[in-house]
């Protein structure tokens, strides 16, 4: 069972759908202790930084999430979901994140010749050639974004150029992340949901 | 770098594909969820639906549509037809759109694009926009219900606009291409990219694989939709892409 945190920010229906289809049983929730009897932890996410933090602080989930992190739990966050497992965010303004990955997000620069929010598909190319997610290198995932990820090179598993390089994956032991929208990006998304299905199941977090 | 986008357009009323000719003589294509897995199949980078009938009946069917087809295929979808409302919106996202396309209701009610915009975010807000070059105003025109009814709209000022409100991408098709196989009305696409930073879907005049060479290297889109050449299998998402990425235009 992986529990998707329910604290009310965007669609979390298609990610669940996504796990339907690859046979993963899901619940949507925000109890503590179920969050804790899960074998995996996903953090979804659309809209802005704040509001989501806010939503999580409103449910008292700050601390249960890093404890559970800290703990070895695995956990995946999506999108704005990838974004909150850092230390901070100055999207309108600065916010504390989880701080459970090094680094910070920011805004896309928009005077580098490309569209913001990056919206579409880019081609991954994958930086640690040992990683469970190698397969995703030189594949098209779905993107939909106007902030990105700082974060020093060992946690990023595979990047996207869009003006500047731009993580995709990323990951620290037991912590990842996906930038993309693996529920939207057709056979190769849902091989990656499957890799870190995988990955639950051997316990497969040593590397990086 | 983003690939271009390959879209195929899906009419459908009372929850099925159907093929019309001017919206009359319908005749049923087959199952959306089908229709869209093998599209998915073929490399489409995108699906839209519009619902042709839209009214409160056949939005209810179309949610219900949504709900299927995102349980079956995981690519972005967008849904167009008779929203007029941030509740029909929410019906539709919640169901599994990843965005909304509004076009007569925008026009009517330009509060619309910024209340949409402000509950789900810019990207969920798509705005259609049908348009015809008038000789004697020398502009392109604005048209609403479905490309019956002019407006006083200048098509480039008004993308100005709507991308003012929050729009978060343009659906522009070209009325005097559509259906003629003519290829994209590529002035349409160049002026709107002069005004405009969010990203352009072309639509309207798609006849063969260089119109669609033409228009990623002439014009500034993103995208390109059309539905009877990928619809009635004249050409293939496939073959599409080969030709587009033979003259190096990025493609997935």
């Amino acid at each position: 069972m992986f529990a998707i945190v329910d604290y009310d920010t965007g669609n979390t229906r298609n990610l669940k759908k996504a796990f339907d289809y690859l046979q993963v049983p899901t619940q949507l929730t925000a109890d503590p202790v179920e969050l804790a009897a899960a074998d995996a932890v996903i953090l979804p996410g659309v809209g802005a930084f704040a509001a989501a933090m806010t939503a999580l602080n409103d449910r008292q989930l700050v601390p249960v999430l890093q404890r559970l992190a800290q703990a070895g739990k695995p956990m995946l966050g999506i999108c704005l979901g990838m974004q909150l497992l850092f230390e901070s965010s100055n999207e309108y303004g600065n916010h504390d994140g989880l701080g459970l990955l090094q680094g910070r997000v920011t805004a896309l620069p928009a005077d580098l010749g490309v569209k913001v929010p990056q919206m579409g598909w880019n081609q991954n190319v994958v930086q640690q050639p040992a990683s469970p997610f190698k397969a995703l290198d030189q594949n098209y995932t779905y993107f939909v974004h106007s902030y990105y990820a700082i974060c020093p090179a060992e946690e990023i598993v595979a990047t996207v150029q869009h003006g500047v390089r731009v993580p995709s994956v990323v990951q620290r032991q037991n912590v990842v992340g996906m930038q993309f929208h693996p529920e939207k990006s057709g056979q190769v998304g849902l091989q990656q949901l499957a890799t870190f299905k995988e990955m639950v199941s051997a316990h497969d977090f040593s590397r990086n | 770098m983003l690939a271009k986008r390959l879209i195929p357009c899906l009419d459908v009323a009372d929850g099925r594909v159907k093929k019309g000719v001017n919206f009359v003589n319908l005749t049923d294509v087959g199952d959306p969820v089908e229709i869209a897995a093998a599209y998915q199949q073929q490399g489409a980078d995108e699906l839209v639906f519009l619902d042709i009938a839209a009214t409160n009946e056949h939005r209810k069917t179309m949610a219900a549509l949504v709900e299927q087809v995102s349980a079956q295929v995981f690519m972005p979808l967008t849904i167009g037809g008779g929203i007029s409302s941030v509740a029909d919106m929410q019906r539709l996202l919640k169901a599994g759109a990843d965005k909304v396309a509004i076009n007569s209701a925008a026009v009517a009610q330009p509060a619309l694009i910024q209340a949409g915009a402000e509950k789900f975010g810019n990207q969920c807000i798509v705005v259609a926009i049908d348009a015809a070059w008038d000789e004697q105003a020398q502009m392109y025109r604005v048209y609403t219900h479905g490309g019956k009814q002019a407006t006083d709209l200048d098509a480039i000022a008004w993308a100005q606009q709507v991308v003012a409100l929050g729009a978060g991408e343009l659906l522009v098709t070209s009325m005097d291409r559509d259906g003629t196989k003519a290829g994209f009305d590529l002035k349409l696409y160049q002026a709107l990219g002069e005004v405009v930073a969010v990203p352009i879907i072309a639509s309207g005049g798609a006849g063969n694989l260089q119109d669609f060479v033409t228009v990623f290297e002439q014009a500034p889109v993103d995208g390109a939709l059309a539905a009877s050449v990928f619809h009635y299998g004249e050409l293939t998402i496939g073959q599409v892409k080969q030709a587009l990425a033979a003259k190096g235009v990025v493609v997935r």
